[in-house]
């Protein structure tokens, strides 16, 4: 049971986190074989089920973004940048079983990116800006991670927390390029005629500043998604696992691990450079004090929390990352804490459950409900050829 | 697969029969998740002799030894050292009863000094006179010359030399060796075998040997027992399991 | 030439810190292949209980051993009930426990301590000792500095190498199963080991904030710090801790004194440094076995 996320744990491990990327397929195991055959009415191509997925939770999206309040919409604009940077940690820890603290870097490194473009006279359009901060992110990503490749678990830790606590010193040093301490403001970006359009047409709310940001993100979360879900299930992705679960065998059938790590890195780096672009948007301001290093053990919570390894858990983990906060620090203001204690209350929920999660349930909340879900059809088929066993003897 | 024919053939070995039952192991099953390496083993160690177990590689040799110092818990069965059921007691306490295990590998501390090695042996008893010490290195006169050298600089005889001047330090009534012979030397196999017949004759202690290097084993001791896929196959006397040719073959390999 | 000597001295005192930091990360360590990532966060919690009965009236003395000997009874805690159920468990796992008790216990501290910036002070002055009528770089707090952290080095010497409770502590260390099979109480000396190692990384964060300003997150870049030096010095071994702990305090101290607005720059030489020494020597400068795998 402890073993389940480890990255040198094999087996059972590797199915269990071979999971569905998205909720559709939240049950299918392996990635290709007969299991999959008979049970689904969805598409057989991947790619044509996950165009499906992302077709469904588009249109889902436009929804909830439209039944919601003004308020919600930011909140869940804040959901989309957490749900971006970590779907791109899932894949680096959960798939590749590599841990970073760096991910907060690196998204201040899209974050810082994003402003820096934003704030030119004629601003480029917003998605070839975005682009700029996911490869600005990336480069820095492949640097991060050559270094990284040899390195694992504590020795990994360590060097992408030297990242997060030093690259912040980077935007102080150059306070005439980065604004030192005080950080950038960003310029929020106009919302398109045809959103007004859009948003006229399907709901007749008014399309505020604060929605279009929402839509941003939404659409930037779903392209990730996307993206990531298909990685995960191709060649790729089995080449992960196969590193993660199976080191030396990996090594032996001539893969080269240093580069499969690399790669790992470099996909999340790209999540986390997109995800600060749009935390920049969203938060309208590129500061220091934005990246610290509880932002990296924020990230790391919501990715064990929803099991590593899965899609849909750093979704659901990344929701807890928004709504928990408010909450608990009303609670907390109710037990009589000030302001700035209350606000401290999160950062401690998170401590506490990444401690609690890795000794009750290392397999994660979805990782371990996907367990359960297993172990129960094993059950069944082992009955079931137990039951054939027996008839075909009597 | 032949019945185990063990439980009274204790009374075969050579007519001592005052022999005492020191350590008995009743019905022992031990498991690695579905994978049982022990199932239903039945043996006795009795005082004064050197109790030789036997097999091939993956017979459960390793895993008795270690399920009787504590260090697998057994799905069933029962450990008695001397009439005290010892099945639970932890690993820690089991020198003290007078059990000491020497692990394959033969758990060398190679950071440490020989010295220290031999120190810790003795730890769990206070202070030490010093005159037990220098008994060892009158014992082992190579370990005594690298004292203050670090363990990792040893020879493996001069390792196996030093686990088993470390579990004398110990005063154990009762001790549990795992492949002492790996990787020696013929040469360095008899001589220490001869020193632990040398020990049992002279000081009424006790062994348990488990060995894969059967020949060696069998010219030493007195009881053989013979495992295969964590069962007990047989049970006799070193002298009539060397006779029996036909077992020889089957599960000892020469 | 003084201005070197100042900055070279200020390298050393910050270095002994960073050495005593790096030292208890490999005590750790060695016992628990485990990197206690909660380190800062836990010195940090001591440095408050110390700064607390100051502002109540009590000395810096008597502050200063009660958080010693509450660094003891939380490093004693915290590997009872939270590491031992992740001991010997996939590295991962103890990491992310380490992590997250580094910020739960951050967070603690804010909520307890509060937030802001407080000044801690320091029982020696800050100015230089006059000798033969002129100045030298070298403070009474300096002096301070490096002489309890040498004699805190001096009596973990003594333990480990003259004590039977040295012994057994290293005899855990190395060998688990077998100190256990010679009767060793592992359990114990693991616990005790914990103990022992939060009582230095105690010493080191009550010296940093000697003289200075204390938040919850102070000890933050000293993590990164002890850790680079420990890795330096091979993880593994505590001599190469102290060396690995006054190399990278010298090295960023002529960064920060030298480069233009190199203060600046200390956090990112110290990852940069980092990097060097895992690509060049993973094992650290001082092992002789470049084979081990970082």
């Amino acid at each position: 049971m402890s073993d389940l996320q480890s990255p040198a744990s094999t087996g059972t491990a590797g199915k269990a986190s071979d999971d569905a990327p998205v909720k559709a397929t939240a049950g299918g195991d392996a990635p290709s074989g007969p299991a999959t055959s008979g049970r689904s009415f969805l598409p057989q191509s991947t790619l044509l089920r996950h165009l499906l997925v992302l077709a469904v939770c588009a249109v889902l999206a436009v929804v909830i973004l439209e039944i919601t309040s003004p308020f919600q919409n930011s909140q869940l604009a804040t959901l989309t940048y957490y749900a971006i940077a970590a779907g791109g940690l899932t894949v680096l820890t959960g798939m590749n079983g590599q841990i970073s603290l760096g991910h907060g870097a690196l998204m201040a490194a899209g974050a810082y990116t994003t402003a820096l473009f934003l704030d030119a006279e004629e601003p480029l359009p917003l998605p070839v800006i975005l682009l700029a901060a996911v490869v600005v992110a990336t480069a820095i990503g492949a640097l991060v991670g050559v270094a990284a490749a040899r390195l694992h678990g504590p020795y990994l830790a360590g060097a992408t927390l030297a990242l997060a606590v030093g690259l912040p010193g980077l935007a102080i040093y150059f306070h005439d390029v980065f604004g030192g301490e005080q950080g950038l403001r960003v310029r929020a970006p106009q919302s398109p005629e045809w959103f007004d359009g859009f948003i006229d047409a399907v709901s007749g709310n008014s399309a505020s500043s604060t929605k279009w940001l929402a839509y941003v993100g939404a659409i930037c979360l779903l392209i990730t998604y996307f993206f990531l879900a298909n990685l995960i299930r191709s060649r790729i992705g089995r080449t992960w696992r196969a590193v993660r679960d199976q080191e030396v065998a990996a090594e032996l059938a001539g893969i080269n691990l240093g580069a499969w790590r690399v790669l790992a890195f470099v996909v999340s780096a790209a999540a986390a450079g997109l995800a600060g672009g749009v935390l920049a948007i969203v938060v309208r301001l590129a500061a220091p004090s934005g990246f610290t290093i509880v932002l990296s053990l924020a990230l790391l919570t919501a990715i064990v929390i929803g099991g590593l390894g899965s899609l849909v858990g750093a979704l659901l983990g990344s929701a807890l990352l928004v709504f928990l906060p408010p909450f608990v620090t009303n609670l907390g203001g109710d037990f009589g804490l000030s302001q700035t204690e209350a606000a401290q209350l999160a950062p401690f929920v998170y401590g506490v459950v990444l401690i609690v999660v890795m000794i009750f349930v290392p397999a994660g909340f979805v990782g371990t409900i996907r367990l359960r879900w297993m172990t129960r059809k094993a059950k069944r088929a082992m009955a079931q050829a137990g039951a054939d066993g027996a008839s075909s003897r009597g | 697969m032949p019945d185990a024919h063990g439980s009274t053939a204790l009374s075969a070995t050579g007519g001592t029969s005052t022999a005492t039952r020191l350590l008995e192991v009743e019905g022992l099953t031990s498991a690695y998740g579905p994978v049982r390496a022990l199932d239903g083993v039945s043996l006795a160690a009795e005082t004064g002799r050197i109790t030789a177990v036997l097999g091939a590689n993956g017979a459960g040799k390793t895993t008795l030894l270690r399920t009787i110092s504590g260090l697998v818990r057994p799905v069933s069965g029962r450990v008695v050292l001397d009439g005290e059921d010892i099945t639970k007691a932890p690993v820690e306490s089991m020198v003290a009863k007078g059990m000491a295990h020497v692990p394959e590998g033969r758990g060398v501390i190679a950071e440490l000094t020989v010295d220290e090695n031999l120190r810790v042996g003795s730890l769990f008893r206070g202070k030490v006179d010093r005159s037990e010490f220098d008994r060892v290195y009158d014992l082992f006169p190579r370990i005594a010359e690298r004292r203050n050298n670090a363990a990792h600089t040893l020879s493996g005889g001069e390792r196996q030399m030093l686990v088993i001047g470390r579990a004398l330090l110990a005063k154990p009534r009762i001790l549990l060796l795992d492949e002492p012979s790996l990787g020696l030397a013929p040469r360095i196999v008899a001589q220490i075998f001869g020193l632990l017949r040398q020990l049992v004759d002279s000081e009424g202690l006790s062994v348990l040997l488990v060995e894969q290097n059967a020949r060696s084993a069998l010219s030493v001791a007195d009881v053989g027992v013979v495992l295969n896929l964590g069962k007990v196959v047989v049970t006799d006397s070193a002298r009539t399991l060397m006779a029996d040719e036909d077992l020889r073959h089957a599960y000892l390999g020469f | 030439m003084d201005y070197f000597v100042n900055v070279t001295l200020t390298g050393l005192t910050q270095g002994m810190i960073y050495s005593a930091f790096a030292l208890a990360l490999v005590l750790i360590w060695r016992s628990t292949r485990i990197v206690n990532f909660a380190q800062g966060s836990m010195a940090a919690a001591t440095t408050f209980i110390a700064l607390a009965l100051i502002q109540a009236g009590q000395s810096y003395w008597v502050a200063l051993i009660v958080a010693l000997a509450s660094g003891f009874v939380l490093g004693a805690i915290v590997e009872r009930v939270i590491i031992r159920p992740v001991e010997g468990g996939p590295e991962l796992n103890a990491v992310i426990v380490t992590l997250g008790l580094f910020v739960a216990i951050q967070a603690s501290i804010a909520i307890i301590f509060g937030s802001s910036f407080q000044s801690f002070p320091t029982p020696f002055g800050v100015r230089g000792l006059e000798v033969g009528g002129s100045t030298i770089p070298l403070t009474p707090t300096s002096l301070y500095v490096i002489g309890s952290v040498l004699v805190v080095m001096a009596l973990l010497v003594a333990l480990f190498r003259f004590t039977r409770i040295g012994l057994a502590m290293r005899a855990s260390a190395f060998s688990q199963e077998v100190a256990r099979l010679l009767g060793v109480k592992v359990g114990g000396m693991l616990t005790l080991g914990w103990g022992l190692a939060a009582v230095v990384g105690s010493l080191s964060g009550l010296l940093i904030a000697g003289g200075t300003f204390v938040w919850p997150a102070y000890m933050d870049a000293l993590i990164v710090f002890g850790f680079v030096a420990a890795i330096i010095g091979g993880l593994d071994s505590p001599v190469g801790a102290i060396v690995g702990g006054l190399i990278l305090g010298l090295a960023l101290s002529y960064v920060s004194g030298y480069a233009p607005r190199g203060s600046a720059l200390v956090n990112i030489s110290a990852l940069v440094i980092l990097i060097v020494v895992l690509l060049v020597r993973p094992g650290g400068l001082f092992s002789s076995t470049t084979a081990r795998r970082a």
